[in-house]
């Protein structure tokens, strides 16, 4: 390390009680800021899980679906247009919906349905136990092993429960990446099946899901899908726009805007202030240096060197923080929807770079100005 | 001829303005040379500081000139400035100024650090000048740990580490005792001072003028006739 850094850098760890302070502020800033945009992360992820799950490269739908868990019934004759378009390699349909399950002790357990093509079984999920061919039997579901397994009372194959007075049985156990936002258990089941066991509106697709031929042909059935007056999203874009959903129509993204505010304020009060302080007891030495012989950019030097230690060391452990938390929280709950993205690390980063700039910035005025005639005069 | 190492003319420093204007130096002139020690003595607000600012570097007169060795320091800008401090210059401060979150040694290697010099290098080259300080064995405390004549000759050793031509002394003694400040200022002239070497004090403290090779008198912003002294 370069000689005056170290200098900076002992002046600063050597001032235990101010340092320690200046971290304090700076971790719980981060922490608080990480915490909140985690869970809205997670909750975001979470909310298209049936769109990860299932993992068709386009999804068409009724222009009025906001989320991937609100559907509206499309008619049958848009699957077979959308099998005649240009660009299309096959097309599916999809049953998403929920119902409840009465278990074998009597109680009533409300379920996400998955119906899948009877054909191609396009979206299944990779099965841990049983056969997938299985589906086909008589009266058959997977269930799927996530955090919400148990309130299925934790089947195995040839579990029986009933949905609308009709047998079901358990023919597999399956695994998913990721698990779904409302707490509900997921069955996974054939199409036909779906639509026979719950109650049937006028349209029963929820979905088509398509294949293009090459990706150059996504842009041309999504055309071809809007002039027929439906919406075509790739996943990323349903998925993007099941979290616009939840960001801009109901009022979490506000509140989360807010905590990230509060957040940069707490930090930028404590840190700010304490860094201010940490300088202003130390104008003398500064004043010192200068009178030596320290040349301003020595000095600038310095203090953006405290200010950038301090800042990435207190990111490091607001998120080392944020991590153990939220790993204990899962610990105890699995389906706690809390989850660290580049985004929001960099959100953070961000922040605490911003902190430390106007931490330093005052300081750096505060020091830039210090006239080493006053050290002389004591 | 003993060569001259200070040499300022016709040094004007005021303060204020308008009616707040106090005027600390009026046209002051002085020499100073190698081997010397020169103590600048008068009573409190009589310039003496502000002419030891003036002299080093630190703060800009109003008017006149001063020459260090061949520089004219005034003409120089801020950052030449700064290393014309840190490289012909050595500060004892009246208060010390030490770094109470530094040991010892890293104290004295500070000026070495400004200069760019390797941290491990410079703090075993300023062990070196604090075993000639006498303060051998203390170089990992703190200074707070240190009574004050020690602290003094950590702040001594700190303004001879880089080997200052000029060694600036600012009320040396303020903070010691009568005893203890003799045997600083003794230790100063027998071992800083050498031929190579012009050393400034400003004082007030009379016990100490013995040490002195000539005594500069200050008076209200003026400098009054010079008293010589015999080597000690």
């Amino acid at each position: 390390m370069k000689g005056t850094l170290k200098l900076a850098y002992k002046l600063l760890v050597n001032d235990t009680a101010k340092f320690s302070a200046l971290l304090l502020g700076i971790t719980f800033a981060v922490f608080l800021m990480m915490f909140v945009t985690s869970m809205f992360v997670g909750v975001l992820n979470h909310a298209s899980t049936t769109v990860i799950n299932i993992g068709s490269t386009l999804w068409i739908m009724d222009p009025a679906v906001q989320t991937v868990a609100n559907t509206v019934g499309i008619p049958d004759y848009v699957l077979d247009a959308v099998r005649s378009m240009q660009g299309v390699k096959y097309a599916v349909p999809l049953y998403s919906g929920g119902g409840l399950a009465k278990l074998s002790d009597g109680t009533y357990q409300s379920v996400n349905i998955i119906g899948l093509d009877d054909t191609s079984l396009l979206g299944r999920p990779e099965l841990v136990e049983g056969k997938i061919e299985d589906i086909y039997a008589e009266n058959g579901f997977i269930a799927v092993r996530d955090a919400e397994f148990s309130k299925l009372e934790n089947p195995h194959i040839g579990s029986e429960f009933s949905l609308n007075d009709n047998r079901g049985v358990i023919v597999g156990i399956a695994k998913v990446a990721t698990s779904g936002l409302y707490g509900t258990p997921t069955l996974y089941t054939t199409y036909e099946r779906a639509a026979q066991y719950l109650p049937n509106p006028r349209y029963t697709i929820s979905y088509v899901l398509v294949e293009p031929k090459s990706a150059a042909d996504v842009q041309r059935i999504e055309q071809q899908v809007n002039a027929l007056g439906y919406l075509a999203l790739t996943k990323e874009e349903f998925m993007q726009r099941t979290a616009d959903f939840f960001v801009y129509k109901t009022g979490g993204g506000t509140n989360m805007l807010i905590m990230v505010i509060i957040s940069f304020l707490v930090g930028l009060s404590i840190s700010g202030q304490t860094f201010y302080t940490f300088i202003l007891e130390n104008l003398e030495r500064f004043g010192a240096l200068k009178a030596i012989g320290a040349k301003s950019r020595d000095l600038v030097g310095m203090i953006l060197f405290q200010a950038t230690f301090t800042a990435i060391t207190g990111y490091g452990l607001g998120v080392g923080l944020s991590v153990l938390l939220i790993w204990l929280a899962k610990l105890r709950l699995p389906s706690y929807a809390a989850m660290l993205s580049f985004g929001n690390l960099a959100i953070g980063l961000a922040m605490v770079s911003i902190i430390a700039g106007i931490s330093s910035y005052a300081g750096i005025r505060r020091v830039l100005r210090i006239d080493p005639f006053e050290i002389f005069r004591g | 001829m003993p060569r001259v190492a200070i040499q300022a003319k016709g040094l004007v420093k005021w303060f204020g303005e308008g009616e707040a204007k106090t005027t600390a130096l009026k046209e002051v002139d002085l020499e100073a040379c190698f081997g010397e020690m020169v103590y600048i003595v008068g009573p409190s607000g009589s310039g003496k500081t502000t002419l030891l600012s003036v002299l080093s570097g630190i703060l800009k007169p109003n008017e006149g000139s001063v020459q260090v060795e061949d520089i004219a320091i005034w003409t120089l800008d801020v950052d030449h400035l700064a290393e014309f401090r840190l490289n012909k210059i050595g500060f004892v401060f009246q208060d010390f100024h030490l770094f109470p979150r530094l040991t010892t040694a890293e104290n004295v290697a500070i000026p070495l650090i400004l200069k760019k010099k390797e941290w491990d290098a410079s703090v075993r080259e300023a062990e070196g000048y604090l075993e000639i300080v006498g303060l051998k064995g203390r170089e990992d405390i703190p200074p707070v740990k240190l009574s004050g004549g020690e602290q003094q000759r950590v702040a001594i050793a700190r303004a001879m580490v880089s080997q200052p031509d000029i060694l600036i002394m600012d009320e040396p003694t303020a903070s010691l005792d009568g005893d203890t400040g003799n045997a600083i200022l003794s230790f100063v002239r027998k071992n800083i001072l050498n031929e190579n070497r012009c050393i400034v004090v400003v004082t007030h403290d009379s016990r100490i003028y013995e040490f002195a090779t000539r005594i500069l008198q200050m008076e209200d912003g003026r400098l009054k006739p010079t008293t010589e002294k015999s080597a000690k």
